[in-house]
C-alpha cells in the first residue's frame, strides 16, 4: 500500500434521524485530497442525506465531522462553501439568465469604488476558467450554453471559493459521452491539484473510470470503503444490493406458456433518456426490469405508459400499432403505471382514500358522468379490503396515511380499472415488510388471472421471486432478456448488470 | 484549450426585446407625424415626459419588483396616499414642503419595507400582500378625507409651476428632471452594484441564489422598499402636476406601471429586462394617449383596449422567446 | 365542515356586533309583498360579490387567478344596457351579453391552458382591455335604460324574496351540482392539488381549466347584469371596479387555499358575506364608511398569515423542532450575511 496521505475530511459515525425513520447510522466517510471518492447506494442508502449533513442542510444527529483536523459542523450550505466544501447538484444552480461571467463571480464580484468592474469581472471569469482548460464567451447568457457546459461553470464558481472539498452530485445524468469526457478531464486536473472530489454517479462504467476509491451505503448503514482498482464490479453490485441468505421460493410453480403478445415495443427510445429497446409483455406474463437507480427503468414505464413522448420505434398492443402519446391514449388500451415517485406522480394530496382511488376510473368517464356514489363506495370497499388499506376509513385524507397505505390507494386505483397491462414501478420501495409481501402476492395472483405486468424493482430478489423473465438494464440501456428459470439466480442478475451483459 | 462558442451572431438576444418596444415607439412616432399636422415636434415628445414622469418613477420602482419575480400591487394606492399626506399637511397645520416630502418619502419606503418584509419572512405571495397594501394605503386615504385638497403653498406650487426653457422653444417640468435622475440611479444600481445583480439572480432563480449565497431575502425586502419609496416619489410628482391631493387619484396606476413595464421587455416571471426597456414602455403608453388625443375622434377608452392588445402581444412574444430559450 | 366554522363565527360575531349598535338589526318584515330588513339587504347587496365569488372559487381551486372578473361585470352590463337601448328585447340582450362573457372567459382559459401564460398576467390583459371595451360599449356615457323587465334582475321580487336572492341560490345549486353531484369538483380539486398526477391518471386538464375560466366569466356577467339592472344603468368605467380583490378575498376567507386543491363552495358564500356584513356594520356602527378599506387590509393580512404555514411554524407554535428544515435553512442563511 502506498502511504495514504492525512484525510482532508472525515466524518465518523454520522447518525441521522428522520420521523420514523433512521437515514442515517453510524456511517464513516474520509475524503483524501487529490482523489476521486465514488459514493455509492442505491434508493434510500442514504448518500443525499449524508451529504446534505456534510453540507450544512441538515444537522447530523449523532458523529463527527472534521475538516484539516478541527472540528465543525456547518449550519448551512454557505458556511460549508465558506470552508472550503464546494457542491455542485445535478440540476445546476446557476442562474440562467445571467452572463457566463456573472455566475462564476456572483456575490464576490471585483469592484472600484464600489461599483461592478464589469471588465475586471470578465477577465477573472476567463482566468477561472482557463484554469479547467476551458475558453468560453465570458459575457454571453449562462442559458446560450449546453448543460454540460453549466454545470463547468458551476465548478469553475465552487473551485474559486478556495475549494479543498468538491461535492459533485450525480453532475453527469444529464450528459452525453462527450460532456462526460471533458468533465472527467476537468475533475482530473482539479484533482491534480490536490482537491478531494466526492463524486455521485449511477453509471457503473464512470465510476470505474474516474474513481480512486468508494464509499458503499446500504440502507443508511455503511458496507464499506474500497480502492476501485480492488473491487470487481460484481462485487460492488452485491455490496450495494445486498444479498439475503436464505432463498425464497418463486411465487410462480411451473413455467408457464406464454405465446399472446399483449405489447411489443419495437426500437423503442428516447433521446437522452433511454437508448432504443424492443420488449414484448405477454398476457399473464409477469416482466422484471432490473438494473440500478438510473439505468433507465423508469424510462421504459414511462415510454410504454404514454407519460414521455417516444423520439424513436413503435408499439402494439394487441397485434395493433398504437401511438401511446399521452397517458389517456395508453389507458384506453388498458394499460396502468404506478409511477416510482408516488408524492410527486401518484398521490392527489388533497383528496380522501376514496376520491384518489376513483379518480383515474373518473377520469376515463369524463366529469359528466360521475361514477355513482354507492358503486364507489362497493369498489373502494371492495380494495381497501383486498388491499388491506389502514386505517379502514375512506374519506381519510390520503395525505395522511403511511407510505405503504398510500401506495396501496395508488394501486387500488389502477386496479379498478381492470387494465391488460399493469406497470408497477418500485411499488414496494419505502414501505414496511408485510405491506411488501402482500402487494408481492397480489401481483401474482393478478398474473394468474391473466394480467400481464411489468414489474420495477431495485431489489433483485424481489425481482426474481415474481417474473418469468427478466430484462436486464444498465446504463440507460436494455442489455439482456433472461428467463427466469432455476439457473437464474441473484448473482447471475448482478454479474449481467455488472458486466453489461457482454460475459452472457 | 477547448473552446466552446455560445452559437449566436449579431445582437445579443437578451436586448431583442428594448428593441422590438423601441422600434414600435419609432413606428408610432413616425406614424403619428406623417398622420397629424404638428405632431412630429420635439415639444410633443417633451409633454410625453411631462405627463408621465411621476409614472416613470413608479414603473422604475415596479421593474425592481418585477425583475425579482414578484409583483406590487400597491404602487396606486401608495401614490394617491402621498398626495394626499403632502396636501393635507401643508393645507392643515401648514407645514414647509421640505419637511413634507421628505416625511411622505419615508412612510412609502415604510410600506414597501413592511410589504417586503410579510412577503420573504411568511412565504405569502406577493400578489397578496401587496393587495393588502393596496386597500391599505387606500383606506389611510380616505381616512384623511374623502374630498380632494388643494395644495396652496407658495414654494411648492412655485416650484411645480416653474419650467426649464430648453433650445428653440421647447421646455421640460422639473418633474422630468427629477424623473431622469430616478432612472439614471436605478439604471446605476441594477448595472454596477451588487444589490443590482442579486435582484436579477434573485429573478432567474431564487433557489439558486440562494445557494450561491446572494442576500435573497435582504434583496426581496430592499426591491420593495425601493417600490414604496418610487410610489411615494411619484406621488410627489403628481402632487406637482395636480396641485392636489385625492383619495381617487392615480386609481389603477399599478396597471399602467405594470403594462409599461412588460411592454418595455421585461419578463414577468422576473430575471430579465432593463430600465430602457421600462422607459420606453412608458412613452409608448404615453405616446398611444397622445396620438389618440391628436386623432381627436378616438375616445380615451381607446387607450386602455390598445394598452390590453400591446400587452397581450408583448406576453405572447415573451412566451415563445422563453419557449426557445429553455431548449 | 370544520373549516367553514372560522368563517361561520366571525359572520356571526359581526351579525352580533350589529344587533349590538341596532337592535332592529335582525328584524325582517314584508311591506308592499317584499322581504325587507338589513339580513335581506346584506344577501341583496351581496349577491353580486357571492357570483363573482362562486366562479373565481372553481378558477382558484385549480391553482389560477382571474383578475378580469370586474371588467367582465361592467362588460356584461354595459352590452345588455347598449342592446335594450337600442330596443332588443331583454332576453335578447341578456344572451348576447353573457354569450359574450363565456367567450371572453374562455379567451382567458385558452390563454392560460393552451399557450400556457401564467394565471396572474394571463387575466390581466382581459382585466386591462376589458375595461376599455366596456367604455367602448357604453360609448363612455352611463347607458340608461328604463326596462321594467331588465330591471327584476337585479332590483325585483318574487313570491316576496329579491329576485337576486334567487339568482344566487341557482347559480350555487347549479354550481353544486356540476362540482358535487357530477364528477368536475373532483376532477378540479385534483388538477388543482397535483396536476402532474392527475395528468397520469388520465384527466384531461386542459378542458376542464378553460372550462372554469368559462364559468367564472359567466358568474361575472350575471353579477354585471344584476348591478347595471339594480340601478337601470351600465357605467364601463366604474361597474365592478375591483371586485375581483373582493372575490379573492372571499376565497380565501372561506378556506380554499391560493395554491389550489380543495375548494369550498359554502366557505366562499360565507366569505362573501363577511366581506358585505363588514362594509353594512361599518356603515352601522357609525365608524366613518371611508375606513372600510382598512378593515378590508386587515382582514387580508390576518387571513393571509394565519393561512401562511411559515407563520404558524414561527409564530403560533415558535421556533421550535417543528419548523420545516426548509424554511429554517434559510433563517440559517439570512443570519450569517
Amino acid at each position: 500500500m502506498p502511504v495514504v496521505p492525512e484525510p482532508v475530511l472525515t466524518m465518523s459515525g454520522i447518525g441521522k434521524q428522520f420521523p420514523g425513520v433512521a437515514a442515517l447510522d453510524g456511517v464513516d466517510l474520509r475524503l483524501l485530497p487529490g482523489e476521486v471518492h465514488a459514493l455509492m447506494g442505491e434508493n434510500g442508502a442514504g448518500k443525499s442525506t449524508l451529504i446534505k449533513v456534510l453540507t450544512g442542510v441538515h444537522p447530523a444527529d449523532a458523529g463527527t465531522v472534521e475538516l484539516g483536523g478541527a472540528a465543525v459542523a456547518f449550519a448551512s450550505p454557505l458556511e460549508a462553501q465558506r470552508a472550503g466544501i464546494s457542491t455542485v447538484y445535478q440540476e445546476v444552480n446557476l442562474c440562467a439568465n445571467l452572463s457566463v461571467a456573472e455566475n462564476i463571480l456572483l456575490g464576490r464580484e471585483p469592484r472600484r469604488m464600489g461599483r461592478i468592474d464589469w471588465k475586471r469581472m470578465r477577465a477573472r471569469a476567463g482566468e477561472l476558467l482557463a484554469r479547467l482548460e476551458l475558453s468560453l464567451e465570458v459575457a454571453a447568457p449562462l442559458s446560450s450554453y449546453s448543460l454540460a457546459v453549466q454545470q463547468m461553470v458551476a465548478i469553475a464558481r465552487a473551485v474559486d471559493i478556495d475549494a479543498r472539498v468538491l461535492i459533485l452530485d450525480e453532475p453527469t445524468s444529464s450528459l452525453d459521452a462527450d460532456e462526460v469526457a471533458q468533465l472527467f478531464r476537468v475533475m482530473r486536473r482539479l484533482k491534480d491539484e490536490g482537491i478531494a472530489i466526492l463524486f455521485v454517479s449511477h453509471f457503473l462504467d464512470q465510476i470505474y473510470e474516474i474513481s480512486d476509491r468508494m464509499t458503499i451505503l446500504r440502507n443508511g448503514r455503511l458496507v464499506g470503503e474500497y480502492l476501485t482498482r480492488e473491487l470487481p464490479q460484481v462485487e460492488l453490485v452485491a455490496k450495494m444490493i445486498g444479498q439475503e441468505l436464505a432463498v425464497l421460493e418463486r411465487l410462480h410453480g411451473e413455467a408457464k406458456v406464454f405465446d399472446r403478445p399483449l405489447v411489443e415495443a419495437r426500437g423503442l427510445g428516447r433521446v437522452g433518456a433511454i437508448e432504443p429497446f424492443s420488449l414484448t409483455v405477454h398476457e399473464g406474463e409477469v416482466v422484471g426490469l432490473a438494473g440500478l437507480l438510473g439505468s433507465g427503468r423508469t424510462e421504459i414505464a414511462r415510454l410504454l405508459f404514454g407519460a414521455d413522448h417516444a423520439s424513436t420505434g413503435e408499439i402494439a398492443v394487441g397485434g395493433t400499432p398504437q401511438s401511446l402519446r399521452t397517458p389517456r391514449a395508453a389507458m384506453a388500451q388498458k394499460i396502468a403505471f404506478c409511477s416510482e415517485n408516488r408524492k410527486a406522480d401518484g398521490l392527489i394530496p388533497d383528496l380522501t382514500v376514496r376520491e384518489n382511488i376513483i379518480l383515474a376510473l373518473q377520469a376515463t368517464r369524463g366529469w359528466t358522468r360521475p361514477v355513482p356514489r354507492d358503486q364507489q363506495d362497493e369498489l373502494v370497499d371492495r380494495y381497501v379490503k383486498a388491499l388491506k388499506i389502514s386505517p379502514p376509513n375512506p374519506e381519510h385524507l390520503v395525505r395522511n396515511l403511511s407510505g405503504g397505505n398510500q401506495q396501496k390507494v395508488v394501486l387500488a386505483r389502477w386496479l379498478i380499472l381492470e387494465p391488460r397491462l399493469l406497470i408497477l414501478d418500485e411499488p414496494t420501495r419505502g414501505i414496511d415488510v408485510g405491506a411488501k409481501a402482500e402487494i408481492q402476492r397480489l401481483v401474482a395472483e393478478l398474473s394468474d388471472g391473466g394480467m400481464a405486468v411489468l414489474f420495477i424493482s431495485a431489489e433483485l430478489e424481489e425481482v426474481l421471486r415474481l417474473s418469468h423473465k427478466v430484462q436486464v438494464l444498465r446504463d440507460r440501456r436494455l442489455v439482456a432478456e433472461l428467463p427466469n428459470d432455476a439457473g437464474l439466480t441473484s448473482d447471475v442478475l448482478m454479474e449481467t448488470i455488472a458486466s453489461g451483459g457482454r460475459a452472457s | 484549450m477547448t473552446t466552446l462558442t455560445a452559437g449566436r451572431v449579431g445582437l445579443p438576444a437578451k436586448y431583442l426585446p428594448v428593441l422590438v418596444t423601441g422600434c414600435l415607439l419609432a413606428a408610432m412616432f413616425v406614424a403619428g407625424g406623417i398622420r397629424y399636422e404638428g405632431f412630429a415636434s420635439g415639444q410633443v415628445i417633451l409633454n410625453v415626459f411631462i405627463d408621465n414622469a411621476f409614472l416613470l418613477v413608479v414603473a422604475v420602482g415596479m421593474t425592481f419588483v418585477i425583475l425579482t419575480g414578484g409583483i406590487d400591487l400597491s404602487v396606486g394606492s401608495v401614490v394617491a396616499l402621498s398626495t394626499m399626506i403632502s396636501a393635507s399637511l401643508m393645507a392643515g397645520p401648514g407645514w414647509p414642503p421640505y419637511l413634507v416630502v421628505p416625511l411622505v418619502l419615508v412612510i412609502g419606503s415604510g410600506l414597501g419595507l413592511v410589504m417586503g418584509y410579510i412577503v420573504h419572512a411568511f412565504d405569502i405571495q406577493p400578489f397578496i400582500v401587496t393587495l393588502a397594501g393596496m386597500f391599505l394605503a387606500r383606506g389611510l386615504c380616505y381616512t384623511i378625507g374623502t374630498d380632494s385638497i388643494p395644495i396652496e403653498d407658495p414654494a411648492f406650487t412655485a416650484f411645480a409651476q416653474s419650467r426649464i426653457d430648453l433650445f428653440a422653444d421647447m421646455w421640460i417640468s422639473p418633474s422630468v428632471i427629477v424623473a431622469l435622475v430616478v432612472v439614471g440611479v436605478a439604471a446605476y444600481v441594477l448595472h454596477y452594484t451588487r444589490f443590482g445583480r442579486a435582484v436579477y439572480a434573485t429573478g432567474g432563480s431564487e433557489q439558486s441564489a440562494l445557494l450561491m449565497g446572494l442576500p435573497v431575502g435582504r434583496t426581496k425586502i430592499t426591491v420593495y422598499t425601493v417600490s414604496g419609496f418610487c410610489s411615494a416619489l411619484g406621488g410627489v410628482l403628481l402632487s406637482f402636476y395636480m396641485l392636489s391631493g385625492y383619495g381617487l387619484h392615480a386609481v389603477g396606476m399599478e396597471l399602467d406601471a405594470i403594462a409599461a413595464v412588460v411592454i418595455g421587455g421585461t419578463l414577468l416571471t422576473g430575471g430579465s429586462g432593463f430600465l430602457l426597456g421600462t422607459v420606453l414602455g412608458v412613452l409608448v403608453l404615453g405616446l398611444i394617449q397622445t396620438i389618440i388625443s391628436f386623432e381627436g375622434t378616438l375616445s380615451s377608452w381607446w387607450t386602455k383596449i390598445f394598452i390590453g392588445m400591446l400587452l397581450f402581444v408583448f406576453i405572447l412574444l415573451q412566451r415563445l422567446f422563453s419557449a426557445r430559450s429553455r431548449r | 365542515m370544520r373549516r367553514l366554522v372560522w368563517p361561520a363565527v366571525v359572520l356571526v360575531l359581526l351579525l352580533a356586533l350589529n344587533l349590538f349598535f341596532t337592535p332592529s338589526f335582525f328584524s325582517i318584515e314584508v311591506k308592499d309583498g317584499h322581504l325587507y330588513g338589513s339580513l335581506i339587504d346584506i344577501l341583496r347587496f351581496g349577491a353580486p360579490l357571492i357570483l363573482v365569488s362562486l366562479g373565481m372559487t372553481l378558477v382558484i381551486a385549480t391553482g389560477g387567478i382571474d383578475l378580469s372578473v370586474g371588467s367582465v361585470v361592467a362588460i356584461s352590463g354595459a352590452l345588455a344596457c347598449l342592446q335594450i337601448s337600442q330596443d332588443a328585447s331583454v332576453f335578447t340582450a341578456v344572451t348576447l351579453a353573457l354569450g359574450l362573457c363565456l367567450v371572453l372567459g374562455a379567451w382567458n382559459g385558452f390563454l392560460v391552458a393552451g399557450i400556457g401564460i401564467q394565471p396572474i398576467i394571463a387575466t390581466l390583459i382581459l382585466m386591462v382591455a376589458g375595461r376599455g371595451l366596456a367604455q367602448l360599449i357604453t360609448d363612455g356615457q352611463i347607458i340608461t335604460v328604463n326596462s321594467p323587465a331588465y330591471k327584476v334582475i337585479g332590483g325585483g321580487y318574487w313570491l316576496t324574496v329579491p329576485f337576486g336572492i334567487l339568482i344566487v341560490l341557482g347559480v350555487l345549486a347549479i354550481t353544486a351540482f356540476l362540482t358535487r353531484r357530477l364528477a368536475l369538483g373532483l376532477l378540479i380539486e385534483s388538477v388543482g392539488s397535483n396536476a402532474e398526477a392527475s395528468r397520469l391518471a388520465g384527466i384531461r386538464a386542459r378542458g376542464i381549466i378553460i372550462m372554469v375560466y368559462a364559468f367564472a366569466a359567466l358568474c361575472a356577467g350575471v353579477a354585471g347584469l344584476m348591478i347595471s339592472s339594480n340601478v337601470s344603468s351600465a357605467d364601463g368605467n366604474n361597474a365592478g371596479l375591483w371586485i375581483e380583490l373582493d372575490a379573492i378575498l372571499a376565497v380565501v376567507i372561506g378556506g380554499t387555499s391560493l395554491a389550489g386543491g380543495r375548494f369550498s363552495l359554502g366557505g366562499t358564500v360565507l366569505g362573501a358575506l363577511i366581506i358585505q356584513t363588514l362594509t353594512t356594520t361599518i356603515y352601522s356602527i357609525g365608524v366613518p364608511p371611508e375606513t372600510t378599506l382598512l378593515f378590508k387590509a386587515l382582514v387580508v393580512t390576518a387571513v393571509c398569515l394565519v393561512q401562511s404555514p411559515s407563520f404558524r411554524a414561527k409564530v403560533l407554535r415558535g421556533r421550535g423542532r417543528t419548523a420545516p428544515p426548509g424554511p429554517a435553512a434559510e433563517k440559517k442563511v439570512r443570519v450569517s450575511l
